[in-house]
C-alpha cells in the first residue's frame, strides 16, 4: 500500500475510482447544488479544500492515536476544517455561502471525506495523502462542474452566470447567452434534471472504460489467441 | 483492569487534546474573520434597503436608523419568532420611508421573505424578495434577477387598488400572476397588503418613535467601518 506511485493515485482520483462516477459518494450535494457552473465550483473547490486538508492533518497524526479513538479524532479534524471553511466562504463570498446554505456545513457528513480518511490518510505518508485528497477533491469538482456546465447550458441557456459571486466585479460581465434571451427549459434546472445528467455521465464513463478494454484485448489477441482463460482483471474497490 | 483503566485514560487525555487543537483552529479563524463576515452582511442587507430607497431619496443611514416592532404585530408581519425592526429612510431629519421586514409564509415551498418600503403618505416605495424557496422557472419570477414582476407594486396602497382587489387576477383581483404558479404571486400580494395594513395601524406610534431618535448620518457609519 505504501508504494502507490503519485500517478496512480492521481489517476485514482480523477479517473478510475472518482468519488462521483464511481464510488458514487456525496450524491446529495453533488445533485442539490448543480444547478450552474457557480454554484457548482464553489462547492467544488470547498469539498477539495477540506478533502486536502483533512487528509494531510489525518496522515500526521496517523501514528499517535489509537485504534479506539481513531475516528471521534478524525470527525473533529474534518468537522473543524469544514467550519473553516464555512466562515472563510462567509466572509469571503458571502452571496455564493447564502446560496449553497446548507450544503457547505454539511460537507462534514460527505462519505467521501472520512472514507478517504478511512482508506488512504490513515495508511499513508503525509505527501501521497495530501495528493489522494487533493486528486479526489478534483475528481468530485470536476464532475460538479461539468453537471453544472451541462445543466445551466440546457436550463437556462446560458454559462458562467452569476460568475462575480466568486471571483468579484470583474466577472460581472461573463454571462455567455447561448440560445438568446428568455430560453428556459424546466427539468434541467429541477432535481430530476440532476440525476438524468449525473447518470448519462456514468453511462459514458463505463462505455469509455469499455472501449478502452476492448482496444487493449484487441491488441493482446494474437499474443493470447487460442487460450479460453477467464479474465480475472479490472479493480475491485 | 488496571490495563484497561490506563487506557481508557490515555485515550481521553488524547482525544481532549484534539478538542483544545480544533477549538484553537476554530476560534482563530472565527477572530480572523468575525470583522469581514459582519462587513460582507451589512453591504447585502444595504443594498437591499438602497434598491427600495434610492440614495437621492435620503440622507440618513438606513442600516442604523431602526425602530422595532411591537411584539403584537409580529404575527401580521409572519415574523413570529425573531421580531423585527423598520428602517427610517429620512431627509434631513424628517422621515420620508419606512422599510419592514415580513415574511410570506404561505408560498410554495415556505417561506419569502421580504423587505417592504412604504413612503409616508401609506403608498409603496418597492417590494424586494430576500430570499425565498420557489420552484426555479415558475415562482422565482418574484425575484428581481429574473422579472421585474415585483416593481408592479410601486405606487400601489391601501386604497389603490381598493382593498377587495388586493389579489391576483385569478382571484379576480389586480394583480398578475404567471403562468404555472399562482399560489407564489398569491402569497407575496397578500403579506403586501398585511404590511400595509400595520403600517397604517403602527404609523403614528413609528413616526413618533423615529422623530424622537437622533438621525443617523452616513458620515458616522463611515467612520464606523473604519474602527
Amino acid at each position: 500500500m505504501a508504494d502507490i506511485s503519485y500517478r496512480e493515485i492521481a489517476h485514482n482520483g480523477l479517473w478510475k475510482n472518482n468519488p462521483a462516477l464511481v464510488q458514487l459518494l456525496g450524491l446529495c450535494p453533488l445533485l442539490a447544488v448543480t444547478g450552474s457552473v457557480v454554484n457548482a465550483l464553489g462547492l467544488g473547490l470547498a469539498t477539495m479544500l477540506v478533502l486536502t486538508a483533512s487528509n494531510t492533518a489525518i496522515s500526521m497524526i496517523r501514528n499517535h492515536v489509537s485504534e479506539a479513538v481513531k475516528i471521534p479524532a478524525f470527525v473533529m479534524i474534518i468537522a473543524s476544517f469544514t467550519t473553516c471553511t464555512e466562515l472563510l466562504m462567509q466572509a469571503f463570498t458571502y452571496e455564493l455561502y447564502t446560496i449553497l446554505g446548507i450544503f457547505i456545513p454539511l460537507i462534514v457528513t460527505n462519505c467521501i471525506i472520512l472514507g478517504r480518511a478511512e482508506a488512504f490518510a490513515c495508511k499513508n505518508k503525509v505527501a501521497a495523502s495530501a495528493l489522494d485528497g487533493f486528486m479526489m477533491g478534483s475528481g468530485f469538482g470536476l464532475v460538479l462542474l461539468l453537471i453544472g456546465t451541462i445543466r445551466e447550458i440546457l436550463g437556462n441557456g446560458t454559462l458562467f452566470a452569476n460568475m462575480h459571486l466568486l471571483f468579484g466585479p470583474m466577472a460581472e460581465h461573463w454571462t455567455l447567452h447561448l440560445f438568446g434571451e428568455g430560453y428556459g427549459f424546466l427539468i434541467a434546472v429541477l432535481p430530476p434534471g440532476a440525476f438524468l445528467v449525473a447518470g448519462m455521465l456514468i453511462a459514458l464513463k463505463n462505455i469509455i472504460d469499455k472501449r478502452i478494454e476492448t482496444r487493449r484485448a484487441a491488441k493482446q489477441a494474437p499474443v493470447t489467441s487460442g487460450s479460453k482463460r477467464v479474465r480475472t482483471t479490472g479493480a475491485i474497490s | 483492569m488496571a490495563k484497561l483503566g490506563k487506557s481508557i485514560g490515555f485515550n481521553s487525555v488524547v482525544l481532549g487534546l484534539f478538542a483544545l487543537i480544533t477549538a484553537a483552529v476554530l476560534a482563530s479563524t472565527y477572530l480572523g474573520t468575525k470583522d469581514r463576515i459582519a462587513a460582507a452582511q451589512r453591504e447585502v442587507a444595504k443594498r437591499a434597503l438602497l434598491e427600495i430607497v434610492p440614495l437621492d431619496r435620503h440622507t440618513n443611514d438606513l442600516l442604523l436608523d431602526t425602530v422595532p416592532i411591537p411584539a403584537n404585530y409580529w404575527h401580521t408581519l409572519g415574523i413570529d419568532d425573531d421580531g423585527g425592526e423598520v428602517n427610517i429612510a429620512r431627509q434631513g431629519d424628517e422621515p420620508v420611508a419606512v422599510i419592514i421586514p415580513a415574511v410570506a409564509p404561505d408560498g410554495y415551498n415556505g417561506d419569502i421573505n421580504l423587505i417592504i418600503g412604504i413612503n409616508i403618505d401609506g403608498s409603496l416605495a418597492g417590494v424586494r424578495v430576500v430570499s425565498h424557496h420557489e420552484t426555479p422557472g415558475l415562482g422565482d419570477k418574484i425575484d428581481l434577477k429574473k422579472s421585474n414582476w415585483i416593481v408592479g407594486f410601486n405606487g400601489k396602497s391601501l386604497t389603490n387598488p381598493a382593498p377587495e382587489l388586493w389579489k391576483v387576477k385569478k382571484d379576480k383581483g389586480a394583480f398578475d400572476q404567471f403562468t404555472g404558479a399562482t399560489i407564489t404571486p398569491r402569497a407575496v400580494v397578500q403579506q403586501v397588503y398585511k404590511t400595509l395594513k400595520y403600517y397604517n395601524e403602527d404609523r403614528a406610534r413609528l413616526l413618533k418613535a423615529a422623530r424622537q431618535r437622533p438621525t443617523i448620518h452616513h458620515q458616522a457609519s463611515e467612520e464606523n467601518d473604519h474602527g
